[in-house]
């Protein structure tokens, strides 16, 4: 009978938050208890600088709260979340993650926190924050494909992902792994539902070289180790061409995977005022133009400035993300993956 | 004398002997060690996602085509690096240890310059080196014989080139082995050999190499578990080369959506293969006696090598290009220049990865964190083995044989697995230890435990009882005659053992890559985030430094007057 009754109430407050609940705006009385708790706990998978240059900005703009910031990758931060929230642990306050699927499985465990800054209420389009309010795009960057400079005139470099399957660049290509990046396993999911399977099936008969992470494909390509790359994190693309490295991106004329990185707030938070005035303030126009300026990454901050001579985002076709749909085919992308390229 | 025994009998009752309580409590505090997270493995093995029995996982793991492929490299790989370590190490060792080559003393250093680095900083540095289009020799060679760029001298993505990696950088474990064995060998027994009349290859035939065999097989075995479990080389170079190891499998197991369970039990059955082999172990060396340091003792002699100086030492010297000269070599490149792959000259010349390195917020802390946890996991670490191998080999305690093998098997658990179980030991009563220094303790003591165990106890294999037994006849007890008696015998094994458990916590990757917090970092895991992020002189500067801090300790660890005067 309890048990009816309770699920009654969890069902009508189902049904009740059909609207989302309203922005939180910062007030006074946030910062003041926040700067009581004078910690939050930031787990992210950004990359190291750009993290904390953001915490940094933080700390300067709200003295007495410090930031500490456990970066690693994505995936092993959401193993991270598992192992501790299994054992009862309670550390996290705000979770950012580049892989939008583990904020899907977070939202069903119950473990994230409504909670809308400002921002994103105000400038957000309506696909990249959750119905419920729980977490918004932060970050975003895309999956492009690029080709040494050095090794490759401009005019020759392929344009398209079919471009691709040309027997010229058999042996030439390198690409990252569904299997261990949660970039490419989205890039992978948008790559096999607009362009097919079968397209897949015959870039791995072209002697592709295969690694991990989606950061080493662009390293691998500003060390000439291979002319053309077939996926990779464009962040990690941009910094080593801005760095001098003979490495350019091509945005594939069918499109290019898109790839969001959003953050919430944990419903347990151990500091949970600082952790909503850092979910505020990493939405903010100068947290967003950080992200961008330092970690080369893509704002969907309407008023953050592009840096020069980057293609700008409203220039690039970009393939339509679906966190939903890829946390649900996970196993089924990663085994027909390993069944063509064998690894 | 039938008037002095009793009085010698009576004597050590009149004193306390903390003998059994202290070996007690070692034996328990090795059995929580162990015990505790290979606990959780089983459980994790045997159970599926909801917590009930279940053998799915197994069944799985055997049948699984995905499975069975990486299950066969890592066997291919294991044997294949335990054979060529052998081959390397073993006349390395000898000539060090027995002959009058000279710049024995360099040699040495130089491998240990290879044990210290750490396996994936070697694997990147060979990827820079004899990766096929971008290496730098094989940009040479296509240079110097004017050829195309589809022409490669080395490709460093093969299961060759991997087993080459991983063999560079697990030979040390062979080498410190034989040459350690080799050192302790009395030349008394080769000069019986001698007088008798036998030639040169007949002594080494007959003598030295049957009473070095307990160390060479312990080296083949400690090299084979090594590659077998290693995580480091193939994360770097195995998938690009387009096969999996059980490593980088489990690895990826551990991606989301992760299954544990299964990652378990390919651990077991690592566990396994380790438990058969050293049953295999003992069974050859069972049948034979070992012992050579008695009462009585002569120096060992050293062979005069003539005409075959120069020989020999081009073969250690030119073999110690892989895994030193030229790796190193490519990171201080690396180090000093703007980016690694572009060719050499004075104006690449730069300070910045240096300056960048140390600046780096991170590194100061994961420095001072790996230098303490390097020091107490090898003090903790060799106390440990030392009791541990002393009750295994004088049989000094009912349940010896269960020790031994307690103290050998985390050998068999890959890093991030044990990573995983001490997470999930650690995280919960009795012992809540998540996010602290102590839980990298723990592991780090967990996986230098096995190769500290194996070399401790190849010494005691050549240590005749009769020196202890007179010191207890005398009134000692058995600790008592531990400390100043074994142990100051033991001297250059434990030294070592420590700079064994000291290196090992260097260079450790896997396991503190799922233990460290934000406040725990450890030098290896700021390699491996700056990996990720691609900052590959950052990395080399890290690797150099943890180079030049392992010289400085190893070098003041083997001048410590800390057991008495050593015997050479």
């Amino acid at each position: 009978m309890v048990a009816a009754a309770l699920l009654a109430i969890g069902l009508g407050a189902g049904v009740a938050r059909a609207e989302p609940p309203a922005a939180s705006p910062v007030t006074p009385a946030l910062i003041e208890a926040a700067t009581k708790e004078g910690k939050v706990v930031w787990y992210t998978s950004a990359e190291l600088r750009a993290a904390e240059r953001v915490a940094k900005a933080f700390e300067a703009k709200y003295p007495g709260i410090t930031v500490q910031v456990e970066r690693s990758g994505a995936e092993r931060n959401f193993q991270r979340i598992a192992q501790e929230y299994g054992s009862g642990i309670r550390v996290a306050d705000v979770l950012e993650s580049s892989d939008a699927s583990h904020f899907i499985v977070w939202k069903r465990q119950g473990w994230l926190a409504p909670y809308v800054p400002e921002d994103v209420a105000k400038y957000w389009p309506a696909d990249q924050k959750d119905p419920d309010g729980m977490f918004a795009t932060w970050r975003s960057t895309f999956s492009p494909m690029g080709y040494n400079t050095k090794l490759l005139k401009a005019e020759d470099a392929p344009k398209s992902f079919a471009d691709l399957l040309d027997p010229k660049w058999s042996g030439k290509i390198v690409k990252a792994h569904p299997g261990y990046s949660g970039t490419i396993l989205t890039a992978t999911f948008e790559i096999a539902r607009d362009l097919g399977w079968p397209y897949l099936e015959k870039l791995s008969k072209q002697h592709v070289m295969q690694t991990q992470s989606a950061t080493d494909p662009p390293k691998k390509l500003a060390a000439g180790e291979r002319l053309v790359m077939a996926d990779g994190s464009e962040y990690v693309l941009t910094e080593l061409k801005e760095d001098g490295n003979p490495v350019e991106p091509i945005y594939p004329t069918e499109g290019t995977p898109f790839i969001t990185g959003p953050s919430g707030v944990m419903a347990q938070a151990p500091h949970p005022n600082a952790a909503r005035l850092y979910q505020s303030f990493v939405f903010s126009v100068e947290a967003q133009q950080l992200i961008v300026d330092v970690g080369a990454m893509r704002s969907l901050h309407p008023l953050v400035k592009e840096k020069a001579g980057r293609v700008p985002l409203k220039d690039i076709k970009a393939m339509k993300d679906d966190p939903q749909a890829v946390e649900s085919q996970v196993e089924a992308i990663k085994r027909k993956y390993t069944q063509y390229f064998r690894t | 004398m039938t008037v002095a025994l009793p009085s010698a009998v009576a004597s050590p009752r009149r004193r306390i002997d903390l003998s059994l309580p202290v070996f007690a409590g070692f034996a328990l505090f090795l059995c929580v060690l162990v015990i505790l997270p290979l606990f959780w493995l089983i459980v994790y093995a045997f159970s599926d996602g909801q917590g009930s029995a279940t053998l799915a996982n197994f069944i799985t793991l055997f049948t699984d085509p995905d499975l069975i492929d990486p299950l066969t490299v890592t066997m291919t790989i294991a044997s294949a690096v335990g054979v060529i370590c052998c081959l390397i190490a073993a006349p390395m060792g000898w000539l060090v240890a027995r002959t009058d080559m000279p710049a024995g003393r360099i040699v040495r250093a130089l491998v240990t310059a290879s044990f210290v680095t750490p396996p994936f900083l070697g694997a990147i540095a060979w990827e820079i080196l004899a990766a096929p289009n971008s290496g730098i020799l094989n940009q040479w060679y296509r240079e110097l014989f004017d050829l195309t760029p589809d022409d490669v001298l080395l490709d460093i993505y093969t299961l060759s080139g991997l087993i080459f990696v991983i063999a560079c950088y697990t030979f040390p474990y062979v080498f410190v082995l034989v040459a350690n064995a080799l050192e302790r060998i009395p030349g008394d027994l080769e000069d019986a050999s001698a007088i008798l009349g036998a030639p040169m290859a007949v002594t080494a035939r007959r003598i030295t190499v049957p009473l070095a065999m307990p160390a060479i097989l312990a080296g083949a075995l400690v090299a084979f578990l090594q590659a077998m479990t290693l995580f480091g080389s193939p994360a770097i170079l195995a998938m690009p080369a387009g096969f999996h190891t059980l490593t980088t499998k489990i690895w990826m197991l551990f991606q989301f959506p992760p299954k544990p369970g299964l990652a378990a039990a390919a651990s077991l059955l690592l566990l396994v293969v380790t438990v058969i082999l050293l049953r295999a172990q003992s069974w050859i060396l069972g049948r034979r006696g070992y012992t050579v340091i008695g009462g009585k003792n002569s120096e060992p002699r050293r062979v005069k090598l003539g005409v075959w100086t120069v020989p020999a030492l081009v073969f250690c010297f030119g073999l110690l290009c892989a895994p030193v000269f030229l790796p190193y070599a490519a990171l201080a490149k690396a180090a000093f220049s703007q980016t690694p792959y572009g060719p050499l000259s004075w104006d690449a010349l730069t300070f910045d990865q240096v300056r960048a390195a140390f600046a780096y917020s991170a590194t100061q802390l994961a420095l001072k964190n790996t230098f303490l946890l390097c020091v107490l996991a090898a003090t903790i670490g060799t106390a440990l083995a030392l009791v541990i191998s002393y009750l295994a080999a004088r049989q000094a305690v009912w349940g010896h044989r269960a020790l031994g093998f307690l103290a050998t098997a985390p050998v068999a658990i890959p890093g991030i697995v044990l990573g995983v179980a001490l997470f999930l030991a650690y995280t919960r009563p009795p012992f809540v230890l998540y996010g602290t220094l102590w839980i990298l303790l723990l592991a780090y003591l967990t996986l230098q435990l096995p190769s500290a165990y194996q070399q401790l106890r190849a010494s005691f294999h050549g240590i005749h009882p009769e020196l202890e037994e007179a010191s207890r006849i005398l009134g000692a007890t058995r600790l008592q005659a531990l400390c100043h008696v074994t142990a100051p015998l033991l001297r250059a094994g434990l030294i070592s053992t420590w700079c064994f458990i000291f290196i090992g916590t260097m260079r450790e990757l896997s396991a503190a890559i799922m233990l460290f917090t934000a406040d725990t970092k450890v030098v290896s895991t700021v390699i491996y985030d700056l990996n990720e992020g691609g900052d590959l002189g950052q990395i080399a500067v890290l690797g150099i430094t943890m180079l030049i801090i392992t010289f400085v300790v190893v070098s003041l660890a083997n001048r410590l007057p800390a057991f008495g005067p050593g015997r050479g």
